[in-house]
This record gives C-alpha cells, structure tokens and sequence, in this order.
C-alpha cells in the first residue's frame, strides 16, 4: 500500500505543468534523436545533459529519461524506413522491420514498433515499481560467471538466425568476434590486433560502425545492383482502417511482446548488458519459439516486436541498478548517473529512503513518458511513410548522407567513417555470397562482455570450467544454453541422416 | 573584408604577445586571448567514469557561469588506456594547438612509457591546471566480518591465492597498489582485472571479490547501506570522509598514492592561450560547486598551473617509473 502512496505523489510531481513540458519535450527531442542513425540515446542525454541545470533535479531527470524513452522509440524509425539502425538498440528491428517495409508494410511495422515499445514499457515499469529493491540485490549477485552464462544463451538463441547453413553462420559469427577483440585487452593491458598500427583501433570497433556499413551501405549496394537503379519503392499507405486492421493483426503477437518485455527488464537490469543485447536476445528466443520461424528475416511481424518490446523494457530495467545500487546498466544510464552526482544526489540504496520525491516523480514520469511516446510517434506515422514514398535515386543518397554521419558521429573520428564504408562493402560481398550477417553483429555486440567475464571467471576459478554449472544462478543457465546449442545440431545430423537414408 | 580580417587577427595577436612579453608579470595576457571557435575537450576516459563525471562537471561549471565565449566539446577518448587520447593531443599540437584541451589521469604517466611506439612525451604538454587529487582506500565487504588492518592481512593470508582483488585494468593504479600490499604484508593475493571503478565495486558489494581499493566515490553508496567498509586509506593524514579509518602510514607502512585530475593542452600551446585556460580552470577549481564536489567526495590536492603543475608530473613520472619496473613491466 506504501508503494501506491508513494506512486500517487509520484504522479502528482511528474504532471506538474512544468515537468508535463519537459516530457513532451524530451520524447520528442528523443525520437528525433533515435532515429538518425549513430545518434542514440547516450549522444542525447550527452548534450543535453549541461542544460538541466536550469531545472530542479527531479525535473532534470525527467527530461533525461524522457529524451532516453523517446530515443528507443525512434531508433525503430529508421531502422525500418530505411535500413540503417538508427541506434544501437534497434539493430534487431532492422532484421524484419526493413522487410516488411520493403513488402509495402511499412506502416504495419511502424505500428508494431510503436504498440511493442508502449507494451515493453508499460510491463517494465509496472515491474520497476512492485520489485525495484529486491531486484538491486539479483543484480548485485550476478558475477562473471553468471554474466558469461547469459552470453553463451544469447549466443544460442541465435545458431539459427542465419538459415540453415550452420558452417557460415559460425563463419560469420567468429567474424564478430574476431572484431570484436580489436582494441584494448584489459586483461593483459595489452593493446590487440592493432592493424598496421593505425591508431584509430585503439578504441576497438565501434559496433555501430559495422552495423551501420552493412545495413546501411552494404543494403544500398546491395538494391542497386538487384534494381539497377529502377527501384521504385514500394507504395506506402496509411488509413485508419489500415491502422484498425494492422492493430488486431498485433494482438496475435501479444505473447512475443510478453516475453520481450520481460526479458527485455532482467537483461537490463544487469550491469553488464542493456538494450542492446536484451533485444538481440529477445529477437532470438521470439525466433526460437515462434511456429514459423522460417519467416524471420523476411517480414516476420514478431520479429518486430520482440526486440521492440525489449529494448524499452530494458532501458527501463537498466535504470533501477543506476538508482538501488549506483551502477550504470547501460551507457546511458552512466550519464544519467554522472547528472546526478552533480545534482547533488548519491545514487544508492539510500536514495530510495532520502529521496522519495526524486525516486517516485521520475517512476510516475515513465508512465507519461510512456504514454506520449506512443501517442506522437503514431502520429508521426504519415510524415514517415511520406519519406519511403521518394524515388530510390534520392532516398539512396539520402541513406548514403545519414550513414557517414552515424559512423561518424559516436566516436568524432574519420578513422571510422573510412572502416565503415570498407564494412559496407563487406557487408555486400557477403550477402552476395549468401552469408548471413546478422550473426557478425551479435559477435561484436556481445563479444566484448562475454569475453572478459569469461577469462575473470577463469582467472577466479583458477581455470577450472565447471564454475558455469555449479554456481546457482549460472549452472541452469548454462545448462539451457548448451541444450539450445546442441538442439539445432542435432536436429540438422537427424535430417541428413534421414536424407541419406 | 573578409580576407583583411586575418591580418588584422594577427596583428592584434602580436599586439598581444608584445604586451604579455613586456609586462612580464603572469596575469599579464589575461582576457586578451580568447578561443576563436568551440574548444576541443578531450576525455582520456570512457562515458560514465570518474574522469568523465569530472569533465562533465567542469563543462557544465563553465556554461552555467557562462565563463567562456565558445563552447567547450567533450569527446571521449579512452582508447589503449588513452593512448589515442595523447597521440590525439599531439598531432593537434601541430595543427591548432590552441584550441585543444584534456581532461587527464594517472595513465598519463604509465601510457607512454608502456607503449613506446606512440612517441609521446608529457613534458612537452602544456601543463593548464590539476584540479584534484582523488584518494585510494582498502575495502573489504561487511559480511566478510573483517574489521581492521590486521584482521585483512590475516585473512588474506591464510586464503593466500584464493584471495581476489579486485580492480581496475592490468598494470594500472589498482595493481599498483596492491603489489604493493602483497610485496608490505607478505600476500599473494589474486588480482582480477575490470573495465571501470563502478564495475569493481560492485564486484565487492556482490561478494565475487574479496577486496578493492576503489576511490571513495566509487564506494560510497556501498558503504552508506552498510554493504562495504574501508579498512585503511593511501592518504597521509585521515580523510575527513572517514574519520575513523586509519592511513596506511598509521600502520606502518608508508604509502601514499592519489589519482590527479589535472587538464592538459597541446603541445606548443601558446602563452596567451595557456593562459586563458589557466585563468578559466581556476575560476572553476574557485566556484563553489567545484569545492562542494571536492568536498564530497573527498578529493585532495590544491590548484596548481605552469611549471609547479610540470615539476609535478615529472616528479609523479619518474615515481610511476619505479614501480612499473619493480612489476616488470617496462
């Protein structure tokens, strides 16, 4: 009953007229900012950040996470308009937002995008309220081994992402990890795979830079090429019998928003993870558990909302370390944390106890941010489907522009503009020799959480493996990660024994 | 007009260099240079960290007193320990040295000597202001049931390599220091290596470690919920944080360690130019939101510029040297 007060004078600080405008505000400054590629919601609350200092801090905060919440609903945008993940988080929403959009679907994914970003929100916050401090302590006891075991899951959940050809997606994947390793070793403190000793690789390779040269560039090649340059896009329309129709297509999906949703919160609520796996990994397991899961990749309507769902769920989860235990969940929330200790708050366990004004108003404030988000990004629809609706000969250059900009953007560096477009055609080489991609970005995403807490668990255990199976938390999740593993190849054996029998 | 506006600028500059070379007092070129564009600021950390949260908020000093006419960009650049970071720094040395400025750490020392093939040397930097000194304490978890110094070295001897410590990055402060406690107390404890302060606190709060010597920033809200307690501190007196937390020097063993938070400019600044920035950062070091800050977290260290702060990190070089080649790393 305590947490129902608390939540009431929770709502009553974020509908303070001053607080509603900055949410308004910083959703829409957010979806903006999620949808140019390389501008996600760490660049955003980065710049903006010095200019809450005009504001209370309970206000401040709410414009953050509101410019945070906005910025995982717009990064689907252009994910799916165009091709180009429009931030880290909405990578996963390019494997089937993109063709559906392609399909003449667009507004049918947009929608999806929109409702699965409001329903993951919505389940996380509600979970955020009810268990906030209890869950600061799951997190807390999730250590290296833990951390890997999770890893090795999502890893699983994907052996099948890339068709049935399991050599090149194992190809594909060790791509990844191969570039994943580029940078810093901060086990040895040794710099690594330095190629011809070009500085630049010393920060590693940005995932986004990879990601961005073979969605956005390398797919641009790629539709040139199949097109001949007579691309005429696809016709995209919008009604609102349309938007009735597309709705209740959704609600067939409602059990793939559950499970983004809620895998998407514990995914974020761990240190190590964020939206970025939690919605490469719900995509996974919506493959995995779906009843057709050839249709993924192709236009595969859960295929939009999983990671959708998820990544909001997370953004949310990844809040509630940065308050109870003050460690950051994400990079975004890093920032958020950087905020408040210049406000004056000590983010920890007594925040919740000191600050319940904070706490409560900025809780109450997701549900709002929540809200509008779906509310304007909805009826942003229109202006996006007007943009797919350009001649290809425009849109081309256009998606070329946005590209450079997003490699360029993270990291201010040329270094990886140059990288990106050598990944861009790379990433054609690839799709035209039928390898799967999606695999290479799962690596380079993961690659650098799996492997350090791999060699820290090691270096605990002092080398001894079994640590994956015997610790409580990390052993079952071990054991459904080999299973999933082994299950795909076991079955493909099955089928060529049946074959040749 | 337009291309008599450049004479014009360096006639003005020569002005002003006349001006400071013959009042030679060192307030003597203040508010005469001023940044013709957006000031690059350099974080040789990554988003999130002490270095940044400390960037950050000196940023956010200056444009809340609106104390600098062009903005000042934060970039992060942490890569190979900051090595990108410095080599970055160097090369805008030769193109516009008057215009870049870094937010620098320990790794300022340990990172050229280790990685040779960079070519940077600091003593060609220009030295602008150390805004801080961040201190280092031992911290054991509460559940552990250790109280003292001496419990600690009983401890962790008797779990001799089983004993974790936890800390950030290999050969950087935190294995400093605690070859140091193993060489002082006859230890063999294991040290495991973490991407980031907050992450090895939290390894502590959590129990995978058995024992960290975080900042005090990087601990407290540990320690303010009663997860964590700081066991001795790397200070040479008692921290005001921690009243009751004995120094290391109490105990016997005499090490004192701080982590500078210092800003650096490009090689080759000009005079002018350093001392603009100079001006600026004491102004902030002065403001009461940076001394709150100080303040709070427990943060030693008074301002110093010029040639002091360059005795400094010559001084801090040579000592980082020592215990780089005692740990066999040089």
């Amino acid at each position: 009953m305590e947490i129902l007060t608390l939540l009431l004078d929770g709502f009553a600080t974020a509908f303070a007229p001053i607080n509603l405008v900055l949410v308004i505000a910083g959703v829409s400054i957010g979806l903006f900012i999620g949808a140019m590629p390389g501008l996600g919601s760490v660049n955003g609350v980065a710049i903006l950040l010095p200019m809450t200092f005009l504001v209370p801090p309970t206000s401040a905060i709410i414009f953050l996470a509101a410019i945070y919440y906005g910025a995982m609903y717009g990064g689907a945008i252009s994910s799916i308009m165009l091709g180009i993940p429009g931030a880290s988080t909405a990578v996963a929403t390019t494997f089937d937002g993109r063709p559906l959009a392609l399909g003449g679907k667009a507004d049918k994914a947009l929608i999806a995008a929109a409702v699965a970003s409001f329903f993951g929100g919505t389940i996380s916050i509600v979970l955020f309220t009810a268990f906030a401090p209890p869950l600061a302590d799951i997190a807390l006891d999730f250590g290296d081994p833990e951390i890997f075991a999770l890893m090795l899951l999502a890893f699983a959940t994907f052996v099948g992402l890339g068709g049935e050809d399991i050599p090149k997606t194992i190809f594909s994947i060790c791509i990844g990890l191969v570039f994943s390793a580029v940078g810093l070793d901060i086990m040895s403190g040794e710099p690594r795979l330095i190629f011809f000793d070009i500085v630049g690789f010393m920060h590693g390779i940005n995932f986004l830079v990879l990601a961005i040269g073979i969605y956005g560039i390398g797919e641009m090649l790629w539709t040139i090429e199949v097109n001949r340059g007579q691309t005429t896009m696809s016709k995209a329309v919008i009604s609102v019998d349309r938007i009735a129709r597309n709705l209740k297509d959704l609600l067939g999906a409602w059990k793939t928003g559950v499970m983004g949703s809620v895998l998407g919160f514990f995914v974020g609520i761990l240190p190590a993870a964020g939206a970025t796996p939690g919605s490469l990994m719900a995509y996974g397991v919506a493959k995995l558990t779906s009843r057709e899961p050839e249709q993924f990749g192709h236009g595969h309507i859960a295929g939009v909302v999983a990671p959708e769902a998820a990544n909001n769920a997370a953004s949310t989860g990844s809040m509630l370390p940065m308050l109870t235990i003050g460690i950051p969940g994400s990079p975004t929330t890093a920032i958020l944390l950087g905020g408040m200790v210049i406000w004056g708050l000590v983010p920890g366990p007594m925040l919740f106890v000191e600050e319940t004004e904070f706490v409560w108003g900025l809780i109450a404030s997701l549900y709002a941010a929540n809200l509008f988000a779906v509310l304007i990004n909805i009826l942003c629809i229109p202006v996006f489907l007007w943009m797919l609706r350009m001649p290809f000969t425009i849109l081309a250059p256009l998606i070329f522009v946005l590209s450079l900009v997003g490699g360029f953007a993270p990291t201010q560096d040329m270094h990886d503009v140059w990288l990106m477009l050598i990944f861009g055609i790379g990433g054609y080489l690839l799709r035209k020799l039928d390898y799967p991609v999606a695999p290479a970005v799962l690596a380079i995403v993961l690659g650098p959480i799996a492997e350090p807490a791999l060699r820290q668990s090691l270096l605990i255990s002092n080398g001894d493996m079994t640590v994956f199976l015997t610790r409580p938390i990390a052993g079952p999740i071990t054991a459904i990660a080999l299973v999933l593993l082994f299950l795909p190849l076991a079955r493909l054996i099955v089928n060529r024994l049946k074959r040749s029998g | 007009m337009r291309h008599l506006e450049k004479p014009l600028l360096s006639l003005a500059g020569a002005v002003v260099l006349a001006a400071s070379l013959t009042v030679a007092a060192p307030d003597g070129a203040r508010a005469e240079w001023e940044p013709k564009k957006p000031v690059e600021f350099v974080i040789m950390a990554g988003k999130g960290g002490g270095a940044d949260k400390m960037a950050r908020l000196m940023q956010t000093v200056i444009e809340k007193h609106n104390w600098s006419s062009k903005p000042l960009t934060p970039i992060n650049k942490p890569g190979g320990s900051g090595a990108e970071a410095l080599v970055h720094l160097k090369s805008k040395g030769q193109s516009d040295p008057d215009h870049t400025i870094m937010v620098t750490l320990n790794s300022f020392y340990t990172t050229p000597m280790r990685q040779k093939k960079l070519e940077v040397d600091i003593a060609t930097f220009t030295p602008i202001a150390r805004m801080a000194e961040d201190t280092f304490l031992l911290w054991v978890h509460k559940d552990s049931g250790i109280g003292s110094l001496d419990d600690f070295v009983k401890a962790a001897k008797a779990a001799g390599n089983g004993w974790v410590m936890a800390g950030t990055g290999k050969l950087q402060e935190d294995q400093l220091l605690t070859d140091f406690l193993n060489a002082s107390y006859g230890l063999d404890m294991k040290y495991v290596p973490y991407k980031g302060g907050g992450k090895v606190a939290k390894q502590l709060a959590g129990q995978h470690a058995n024992s960290t010597v975080n900042n005090p920033s990087e601990q407290e809200g540990f320690f303010a919920a009663g997860k964590t307690v700081p066991l001795a501190a790397f200070t040479p007196d008692r921290l005001e944080l921690f009243p009751d937390t004995p120094t290391f020097r109490e105990a016997g063993a005499d090490m004192v360690y701080f982590m500078q938070r210092s800003v650096v400019g490009a090689p080759g600044m000009s005079d002018e130019a350093s001392a603009y920035y100079r001006d600026l950062f004491k102004k902030v070091y002065d403001s009461e939101e940076w001394q709150a800050y100080r303040k709070k977290k427990s943060l030693r260290g008074a301002f110093l510029s010029g040639k002091e702060l360059m005795d400094y990190w010559m001084a801090e070089r040579e000592i980082h040297r020592q215990m780089l080649e005692k740990m066999g790393a040089l």
